[in-house]
């Protein structure tokens, strides 16, 4: 800033100073930079679009607060764990062990709270702490090692997964022992109900969680700078960007959010399960691209990602409710994902 | 030459493996001019530039900025001292705005709680900054500062870079071939803007392989050859010809003054 006082005062301004910034022309244009700018729309849209149409397919069935909020419910843990995703994604690389970490910080939270005995409080701050630093090895493999994050990320993906089976021994932890000693560990579990709609706590934390990202990737410093990484990371280096720090964050904060995704885990299914959430890795993945982020790093929202989520929560209850096999889902799913990736490319290129 | 240089080197050294690619290496720059510098490819002006720029450390050799010995370990040390420099890959985010590219690195954050508490940056702020420097220069032709930077053409970024650095530089700005990659018009409008940098009183190093680029805007040009400074030219007192034979080999410095 050593030089911003002079700025406008000693200058003879040139001939061509007038700043005009004439914005886009035509509705064409317009939306397409509408689009460029704010790519989580095409998801919204599509949701939107969706609901409406299981709605006058449905009726009731679906087009009620109870069915609506039961989507929010079943994409809650999907969603948590797709925002994670979202920041490494981001960034430019890819985390395949969200899934095996959320299992193992759940296992963690219920193990040491009923054999080591720790209080339900301390044992849910140590399967925290365990997402934390497994995400914060991966990220030190991929920043300071400088191994390409697919790899790092497949080899803790098995690592955490053997972990988790090798000290659980599969062993499932039953809720009626949880209710009994340690509710806490359900604590996302618990609902509130308004006039039909049922929101979980699990709900509300994903749409907080949600906000806060949203919050800390388009208006703070941080947030600008991870994707300036995952846009061009030698560019981002040479402008003055600490990349390594800023990667090590994105794949710690990534465990620590998944660590939480295992406590609302517990909460939705209601015991400590180390075979649940298998599928986590390629359904968060499946979410984030739905909702726009570009496998390339540096664009999208994780507003988009949010909006992903329920889109692929919307297809499942409406598929079903409609009495479709349920590979009818996957189908489209399959189909959207495509779609999407179409979509966002288009845009670009128009936009340019 | 009776003023310190601004910025100066003596016998740098660097050495990768067995390739000496600075040798016993020295540079001048002086207040308020365009310093050209020129060489083969292969000359070793890159690795020059680099060390005057923090990019690599020299093996050997003393740099001076304002007279006082400095060392640079990383390119953010010299930008702390207010050498900027413009890489000819430009250092920006494509996917990001223009204002956003302008302060990466060195965000501005809102006064009071938001900023504090919440780390919010003021983007309005940094907004009418980034607007605001770039109309000074002269830029004013880009629609929209929170505009894309791949929305622009090639000769607009390397104007928003050669911006960001007038803005940041307070001693020195590096050039590398800021027109390598441009047409003919934008090649013009670069060339006004760096003369017009120049005349806000920032000594700027020019790299450039174009020869009428540099001869047109340069107060004086190194030329490099071997790792070398081989001599200093001033472009009003030598023809292109000249100079490009010199940096070729074709002549020495000494066939040059006896010829003149």
């Amino acid at each position: 800033m050593q030089d911003a006082s002079r700025s406008g005062s000693d200058l003879t301004p040139p001939a061509e100073t007038v700043a005009h910034f004439t914005g886009p022309t035509g509705i064409r244009a317009r939306i397409g930079n509408l689009l460029y700018n704010a790519p989580a729309i095409v998801p919204l849209f599509v949701l939107l679009v969706a609901v409406a149409v299981f709605g006058a397919l449905l009726g009731d069935r679906f087009f009620s607060p109870f069915a609506l909020t039961l989507i929010l419910q079943q994409v809650a843990i999907i969603g948590i764990v797709a925002s994670a995703q979202s920041l490494v994604i981001l960034t430019a690389g890819i985390d395949l062990s969200v899934g095996a970490v959320m299992i193992l910080s759940s296992v963690i939270m219920g193990k040491f709270t009923f054999d080591l005995g720790f209080p339900p409080a301390l044992g849910v701050l140590c399967g925290l702490l365990c997402g934390l630093i497994f995400g914060t090895i991966s990220g030190i493999l991929v920043a300071i090692v400088k191994l390409p994050p697919f790899i790092v990320t497949l080899g803790m993906w098995q690592i955490v997964l053997a972990v988790n089976f090798l000290y659980s021994g599969s062993e499932v932890i039953r809720s009626q022992d949880i209710d009994a000693e340690a509710p806490l560990l359900k604590f996302f579990g618990n609902t509130v109900e308004i006039g039909g709609a049922v929101f979980t706590y699990g709900v509300t934390l994903l749409l907080v969680l949600v906000a806060v990202l949203a919050y800390a990737l388009s208006q703070t410093a941080w947030g600008r700078h991870v994707y300036a990484v995952g846009d061009d990371k030698d560019a981002a280096a040479l402008a003055g960007v600490n990349v390594t720090r800023t990667l090590i964050s994105v794949y710690a904060l990534g465990g620590l959010i998944c660590a939480f995704a295992g406590w609302a885990l517990i909460g939705r299914i209601g015991s400590v399960s180390p075979q649940a959430g298998q599928l986590a890795n390629i359904e968060s993945i499946t979410a984030v691209v739905i909702g726009g982020i570009s496998l390339f790093g540096g664009r999208g929202s994780v507003a988009g990602t949010l909006f992903g989520a329920l889109i692929v929560g919307v297809f499942s209850l409406g598929l079903r409710l409609l009495g479709a096999d349920v590979q009818w889902t996957y189908l489209l799913i399959g189909v959207l994902i495509i779609a999407a990736v179409t979509v966002d490319q288009r845009i670009r290129r128009a936009a340019l | 030459m009776s003023t310190t240089p601004i910025l100066s080197a003596r016998g740098l050294v660097k050495r990768y493996g067995r390739v000496t690619a600075m040798d016993d290496c020295d540079f001048d720059l002086h207040p308020g001019e365009i310093h050209a510098v020129i060489g083969d490819n292969g000359a070793g002006k890159s690795t020059m530039i680099k060390a005057l720029s923090g990019a690599i450390r020299p093996d050997a050799g003393e740099i001076r900025l304002e007279g006082k010995p400095v060392s640079f370990a990383s390119p953010i040390d010299a930008r702390a001292m207010g050498i900027e420099t413009v890489y000819q890959t430009l250092a920006m985010s494509p996917a990001l705005s223009i204002a956003d590219n302008m302060f990466m690195g060195r965000e501005i954050r809102k006064q009071g709680v938001m900023g504090r508490w919440l780390r919010q940056l003021d983007k309005a702020e940094m907004r009418r900054f980034a607007r605001e420097k770039l109309s000074e220069l002269g830029l004013m032709t880009i629609q929209n500062i929170d505009q894309a930077v791949e929305t622009l053409s090639g000769g607009q970024r390397q104007g928003v870079a050669v911006a960001r650095a007038a803005a940041f530089g307070s001693r020195v700005i590096i050039l590398d071939e800021p027109t390598a990659a441009l047409g003919v018009k934008e090649s013009r409008k670069v060339l006004d803007l760096i003369a017009r940098v120049r005349d806000r009183g920032v000594p700027i190093i020019l790299i450039s392989h174009n020869m009428p680029h540099v001869f047109e805007l340069a107060d004086r040009i190194h030329v490099h050859r071997l790792g070398r400074r081989l001599c200093d030219l001033t472009p009003g007192e030598v023809s292109m010809q000249d100079a490009v034979a010199l940096m070729t080999g074709a002549m020495t410095p000494d066939e040059m003054t006896s010829a003149a």
